[in-house]
């Protein structure tokens, strides 16, 4: 019974934070919106007993992206009014595409509820350990047999986050720094000059 | 009882409202972000209540490198972003084909 109420409570303020995340005026309250649905996403995988999911949901959706969505929409100086210009000219078309393709895919719930398509079903190798955790099942698993995926999914990070540094890096013209290996070359001929100027004549620079 | 059915109604109605949000914002290319976070959240529902009905745990592993996948694609839009920001003075999508693509 509170197994239900919660799914009902989760989905449907997941499925309200949603509509408003793309709804909002202002994009700021769509990040917040937008960190609400992830966080009754993380409800709804918590209650089917995914807690390792979940958690990494609330700590890379909600500790990471969802800050850095905030941090670029409160950097950039951005004339939002303007940019909602199209919003009621697309509607028609968006919500017709949008209600085509749920029936299709309520289409297909409804055909494999007739029992008209056989999905297959788990050979078990990769089933929870008994009387173990899921965390600890999915170490095994993402240790074992997943590993060099595993090692591929930090590669894709770390070219994630060279991608963004090249990026966004620019090199400051208008500032005057130290560089080192100028001042390491310099050597006293060229920095220099002996002269002697006769007297009451100046020296030219 | 909540079956497998209940998930796959939510996970495809969040997907449906994600492509939606592409079509309704399609000026503003920070909220066509967050529009595609919304669809790969849908997808990493669908994929996690199946695992977890089927007994198989691959669906988990397989939404963590979808999370994974998700972040670095965020992280290089938002970079993009600030340099295309830094260049023009505007985000509007309208007028990106600078490329002539």
């Amino acid at each position: 019974m509170i197994h239900t109420i919660a799914f009902y409570l989760f989905a449907v303020l997941l499925i309200a934070s949603a509509m408003l995340v793309i709804m909002s005026r202002n994009p700021v309250h769509s990040v917040l919106w937008l960190i609400l649905a992830f966080f009754n996403a993380a409800g709804l995988m918590v209650l089917v007993g995914a807690e390792f999911i979940a958690m990494l949901l609330v700590i890379v959706y909600v500790g990471a992206v969802a800050v850095l969505f905030l941090f670029v929409v409160m950097m950039l100086d951005i004339d939002f009014a303007e940019l909602r210009a199209g919003f009621m000219k697309n509607a028609p078309l968006g919500v017709l595409i949008a209600v085509v393709l749920f029936v299709e895919l309520f289409v297909g719930l409804v055909i494999h509820g007739a029992g008209e398509l056989q999905l297959g079903a788990a050979d078990g190798t990769a089933a929870t350990i008994e009387g173990r955790s899921n965390i600890e099942s999915i170490g095994a698993l993402l240790y074992g047999e997943y590993l060099f995926l595993f090692e591929a999914a930090g590669l894709i990070l770390l070219v994630a986050m060279i991608g963004a540094i090249v990026l966004t890096h620019r090199e400051r013209t208008d500032t005057r720094g130290q560089k080192v290996a100028r001042q390491v070359a310099r050597r006293p001929e060229e920095a220099t000059v002996n002269v002697k100027p006769e007297i009451g004549k100046g020296v030219s620079l | 009882m909540i079956g497998i059915e209940h998930y796959v109604v939510v996970s495809s109605i969040l997907f449906v409202l994600g492509v939606l949000g592409i079509f309704l914002n399609r000026k503003n290319v920070i909220v066509i972000l967050m529009a595609i976070e919304l669809i790969l959240l849908a997808v990493n529902i669908n994929l996690v209540a199946f695992s977890a009905f089927l007994g198989d745990l691959t669906g988990q592993i397989f939404a963590m490198f979808v999370l994974t996948v998700a972040a670095g694609e965020a992280a290089i839009g938002l970079a993009i972003l600030v340099i295309y920001f830094r260049g023009r003075g505007t985000i509007a999508v309208d007028d990106i084909h600078r490329m002539r693509g």
